[in-house]
């Protein structure tokens, strides 16, 4: 018996005692709980991985048992307990509700704000039945996912899973999976690599602008990966495509601990814009439940005149360990990171960039625009790092902490190091509060507490906001309001 | 004909004191009244607490704005009613254009009357045509909310905030000040544009200046928290000529 299917067997066993039994339907798969060597096997099985890939996970995990949790970010939470865990296709903990009727008032009350429709809230809610290709459906899903891989298809363009891309692009995979976040590079990024379920494979042929923003909207089974996702894009010489992740609608999720990787390689003269917005259940008032997100994000720019762009907006999660980062080695290569963090409740965040300088005449620049609530805690720290060898460095930074009411706190932890004389950095940051004159000049012009706090506070971020793209903005302008409701007395 | 705005034995209170002591004012549909005072007699107050500002507490009488008892309502609430205060001192709201702004509390006000919003394009030619007879370019309304405008500038700015919402009854607070008289022209017709049988002006001024271009019914004298004199147009014309002191 080969050694995966010995491992298959041995899980098979210890998960007979789930109700949901053991089928085939991808559905209700699921392996036990907790974390051993034969649970990346299996994961591996699942995905019918090569083997060169089952050794890669394998040996993170070697390498993940032996690491310790970082504990040096400004959070604080109970300790994780990572034999407690479901690595694969974990079964929903409770029932999903009946219809719409059974599911949170507050959640719809949300939904509608941000204008979704209906069956999509019930997809989103988690309703029992609710069809599969959640997002799709408000595009008309099926017409428009065809079209839209069609006319990326005749472009060359590659856009898919990446469990299916293991198999139909492994040359990609096999040459820069792991080459930019590399396998030992931090505890939650380690993890990752032995048990990441699926994610996002992008690769950008030479010379190609991409047709359209490509948005997890439009990738099949884009659900249900969010765990432990790892998403992989390569903008070839000379190419352009702008990346959108995520969903500003709350996503009903029962996974507490996600860990996910983002690596993106940009070659000579190419460029990747990657937008996130990140709006994962924050726990409520008290700090109950809650999402912990440590996700690590890096863009390597490569080639010479590259560029990456990172743009965040964050008003999710009960913690966030995030800090999307680039690697400027390529001569002339450009870096940018735009984030608008908001915490409200008893959220945490620490977030911020490195942007570490590597080539010569290269360029960064960071705007981060932290807004802080109730009993909330919100962090930026960043680092820029300047080489030796890289003469004629720029960076700018501007790091503004907006408070709302006295109990709540913004840090800023800035690592400046340079090792060239000819570098420039400029660091600014602001801290301030949101004025009764501008509360009451907003309230005498017709807007309630609620709706005057979302205007100044979009102001606030709108050096943000405008790099988004169009219709992301939108979203993500009510959805800073909405993240801030109950922030006013 | 019943009042439109009705104010009897107003005090009204900040941290360190009272400023207005047993304030009354009576304003009918179709007036313009003009309060006239020495600085610090409280004619901001006065126009802060039509407008539903929290640092100012009423501590005693009553104000009834067309029938209904006008401080029991939130100040947005009060502005969708229709009571529009031009301030004294505009506030900036930075990286919120002119545009951004009206639109949206001009919207909010019609959700709060139960109206339909007005869409994009209706908006623009509205703001665009308002904009335009105030002497305000469509580059300024595209500029964040006061954020370095002149004195004068922010002031037309009110004005063409005030053209947009069209609202019953302007607290106009001290809007002529910073004006050079070109300025105080243009916002005078602004002014008296909105004149009309079913809305009512109370201009806050300092100056006989903004009353020879904007005619009003009656002119009050604002002293130490009181009205202590009123009498129609030819009032602000002795106040200009021997001082508060003198006539108050
Ligand atoms: N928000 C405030 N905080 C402290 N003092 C104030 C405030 N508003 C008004 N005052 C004081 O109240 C008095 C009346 O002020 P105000 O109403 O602004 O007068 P006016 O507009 O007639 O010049 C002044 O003495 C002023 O200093
Ligand atoms: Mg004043």
């Amino acid at each position: 018996m080969s050694a995966t299917a010995e491992t298959k067997d041995r899980v098979a066993e210890l998960a007979g005692a789930y109700k949901h039994g053991w089928s085939t339907d991808i559905e209700s798969v699921f392996a036990p709980k907790g974390l051993n060597e034969d649970i990346v096997r299996y994961i591996s099985e699942k995905q019918n991985e090569p083997e060169w890939l089952l050794e890669w996970r394998l040996k993170a995990f070697a390498m993940w048992q032996k690491l310790e949790e970082p504990d040096w970010a400004m959070l604080n939470y109970p300790p994780i307990d990572y034999q407690d865990i479901y690595y694969y296709a974990a079964p929903k903990t409770k029932e999903g509700p009946n219809s719409l009727d059974e599911v949170d008032p507050e959640l719809l009350r949300t939904y509608e704000k941000l204008g979704i429709p209906i069956a999509e809230q019930a997809v989103l809610a988690g309703v029992k039945g609710a069809p599969k290709v959640a997002v799709d459906a408000v595009f008309d899903s099926v017409s428009v996912a065809t079209t839209y891989r069609e006319e990326l298809k005749r472009v060359g363009v590659v856009f898919m899973s990446i469990s299916e891309a293991v198999h139909e692009h492994p040359e990609l995979v096999k040459k820069y999976l792991g080459t930019v976040v590399p396998q030992r590079d931090n505890y939650f990024a380690t993890l990752n690599c032995a048990v990441f379920s699926d994610g996002t494979f992008v690769y950008i042929p030479k010379g190609v602008r991409c047709p359209m923003e490509l948005s997890t909207y439009f990738r099949i089974n884009a659900e249900n990966t969010g765990q432990f996702e790892r998403t992989l894009i390569i903008a070839d010489e000379g190419s352009y495509v702008s990346y959108l992740e995520g969903c500003t609608a709350p996503m009903r999720d029962e996974n507490q601990l996600h860990a996910a990787v983002v690596e993106l390689i940009a070659l000579d003269d190419a460029e990747i814009k990657y937008s996130t917005v990140q709006n994962w259940y924050p726990g409520d008032k008290d700090g109950k439940g809650g999402i912990y997100n440590f996700v690590t994000k890096r863009g390597l720019c490569r080639g010479r005149n590259s560029k990456i762009s990172w743009t965040q907006v964050e008003t999710g999660s009960a913690i966030t360990w995030k800090y999307p980062s680039c690697i400027l080695e390529g001569d002339g290569s450009v870096g940018e990171f735009y984030s608008v963090a908001v915490t409200n409740n008893r959220q945490q965040a620490d977030t911020g960039t490195k942007m570490i300088h590597i080539g010569k005449n290269t360029r960064s620049k960071i705007i981060s625009k932290g807004i802080s609530a109730g009993h909330s805690s919100n962090t930026y720290r960043g680092l820029v790092r300047v080489l030796g060898g890289a003469d004629d460095v720029r960076n700018f930074t501007q790091c503004d902490s907006l408070l709302l009411g006295d109990t709540c706190a913004a840090h800023t932890v800035p690592y400046i190091e340079v090792r060239n004389p000819t570098a420039q950095i400029e660091h600014e940051a602001t801290t301030s509060k949101i004025s009764d004159d501008q509360m009451f000049y907003c309230m005498a012009r017709g807007l309630d507490p609620e709706e005057a706090v979302a205007i100044v506070v979009n102001g606030y971020a709108k050096e943000v906001l405008r790099e988004l793209p169009m219709e992301f903005a939108v979203e993500a302008q009510a959805l800073l309001g909405i993240s801030l409701e109950g922030s006013v007395g | 004909m019943t009042q439109m705005l009705d104010i009897k034995n107003l005090h009204v209170a900040i941290e360190d004191g009272t400023i207005l002591k047993g304030l009354d004012l009576k304003i009918k549909p179709g007036e313009v009244h003009a309060i006239m005072g020495p600085n610090g007699s409280g004619k901001s107050t006065l126009a802060a607490t039509l407008a539903g500002n929290p640092a100012y507490e009423v501590t005693k009488g009553k104000v009834t704005y067309l029938g209904e008892d006008l401080l029991a309502l939130e100040p947005h609430e009060r502005a969708a009613k229709g009571v529009f205060l031009g301030f004294q001192y505009p506030v900036e709201i930075p990286g919120v254009s002119n545009l951004n702004f009206l639109r949206t509390t001009l919207n909010a006000q019609r959700r709060l009357r139960g109206e339909e919003p007005l869409d994009g394009a209706t908006f623009m030619k509205l703001a665009r045509e308002k904009a335009e007879k105030l002497g305000v370019s469509m580059d300024m309304m595209k500029r964040s909310v006061n954020v370095g405008f002149s004195g004068g500038e922010k002031k037309r700015n009110e004005m063409v905030q005030m053209a947009v919402i069209d609202p019953k009854l302007a607290i106009l607070d001290e809007t002529d000040s910073g004006l050079d008289i070109d300025a105080l022209k243009v916002v005078s017709d602004g002014i008296n544009a909105l004149r009309g049988a079913d809305r009512a002006i109370l201009l806050i001024t300092h100056y006989q200046r903004l009353l020879d271009y904007v005619k009003p019914d009656h002119v009050h004298v604002l002293d130490d928290g009181r009205i202590t004199r009123s009498g129609g147009p030819e009032l602000a014309r002795e106040l200009e000529e021997k001082g508060y002191q003198a006539v108050a």
